[in-house]
């Protein structure tokens, strides 16, 4: 493939905390910005929990990893979907999330699915 | 697209997730514990019998046999191997797992 | 063809590094290249030699190390995953001043890069987990 630019999307379905795939899934996030792909992150089903408001992990002992979703635009990753449906599903809005996102229908993801060259799931 | 789902839809979103999210006319297998989604006569057969007039379904042979079930399967879904998803694989232009 | 494959989850407790294994097989026998394995999440702990199965069970890591010899394939075990985990090579055992090591034969510990690298260079992802 040499220089070409690929485009990768990381498909996040799962809540943080219960399981460590949310963490390690935004440590693949921002390892693989240094290779300048195209990049874009997806939130669909409980992923959509992973950039909820408020998250204060002092109770657990466990690294609360919430406000690193903020620095994703200083890694040039910029493009962050979220499911409407999920988001709606759970009775949450777009002001519950920590970060700037673009609400996408099933058949819009669907369609920005089908553009991707790699898709990598968590 | 080929679409791999290995949870149970008895138990898990996996297969109503892929399926509200995967493209017409797409290639949706069966795996580990996926295989459950294609037991003929339970509560998730109409469901996958829908889905088969948009996708085609497949199966993995060797799941299903290991539990039990790879002669209760939803008539249309395909069996296949290891080598039958290799070939899919190949044949897709890229593969999503829904986990 | 040439494939990626990642497996997200450990042996024993999920089919995911099984079903990896039996995914890559069929594809070596099918001609097709395996540019890499990279395992990821629990999956690291397909590398460490110190497991003993039971005798009429599979040997999960054994099988893998032997498929990586005689297929010259690169098993890839992520660093900061391992570490977590407790997967070490020599060199990370002494980084990490730890008094033993345990990764087995055909594996090697090294960074997320990885796996992008293996999404950009092949023609296929292929993703095992849970």
């Amino acid at each position: 493939m040499g220089g070409d630019v690929k485009k990768f999307m990381y498909v996040n379905r799962k809540a943080p905390y219960g399981t460590i795939y949310a963490l390690e899934s935004l440590e693949v996030v921002l390892i693989g910005a240094a290779f300048e792909q195209d990049v874009s992150v997806v939130f669909i089903d409980d992923g959509v929990f992973e950039i909820v408001k408020g998250q204060d992990t002092a109770g657990i002992e466990m690294k609360n990893f919430s406000n690193t979703y903020k620095a994703l635009e200083m890694y040039d990753v910029e493009k962050l979907y979220v499911s409407k449906d999920s988001l709606e599903e759970r009775g949450l809005t777009e002001d519950d999330l920590i970060v700037d996102v673009e609400l996408k229908t099933a058949a819009e993801l669907t369609a920005l699915m089908e553009e991707q060259d790699v898709l990598l799931s968590f | 697209m080929l679409h791999t789902v290995n949870k149970s839809p008895f138990e898990k979103n996996s297969l109503d997730t892929c399926l509200a999210h995967a493209k017409e006319g797409s290639a949706i297998l069966l795996i580990e514990d996926g295989v459950y989604g294609a037991l003929n006569g339970s509560k998730m057969t109409a469901q996958i019998q829908q889905a088969m007039e948009k996708f085609t379904l497949y199966a993995l042979g060797p799941d299903l046999k290991a539990r039990g079930i790879a002669d209760k399967v939803i008539d249309g879904v395909k069996v296949i191997d290891y080598a039958g998803f290799v070939d899919l694989a190949c044949e897709n232009d890229k593969v999503q797992a829904w986990l | 063809m040439k494939f990626t494959i990642q497996v997200s989850e450990g042996p024993y407790n999920h089919q995911a590094s099984d079903s990896a294994y039996q995914f890559a097989k069929a594809a070596l026998e099918k001609g097709h290249e395996i540019y890499r394995v990279f395992f990821y999440h629990d999956g690291v702990n397909n590398a460490t030699r110190l497991t003993t199965p039971p005798q009429d069970d599979r040997n999960v890591v054994n099988r893998w190390s032997a498929l990586a010899e005689e297929h010259n394939l690169d098993l890839v075990v992520c660093v900061a995953a391992a570490q977590r985990r407790g997967i070490a090579d020599a060199d990370e055992s002494k980084r990490n001043g730890k008094d033993a090591d345990n990764i087995a034969p055909g594996f090697r510990i090294s960074g997320l890069g990885q796996l992008i690298e293996g999404g950009i260079q092949s023609d296929r992802l292929v993703i095992f987990g849970d």
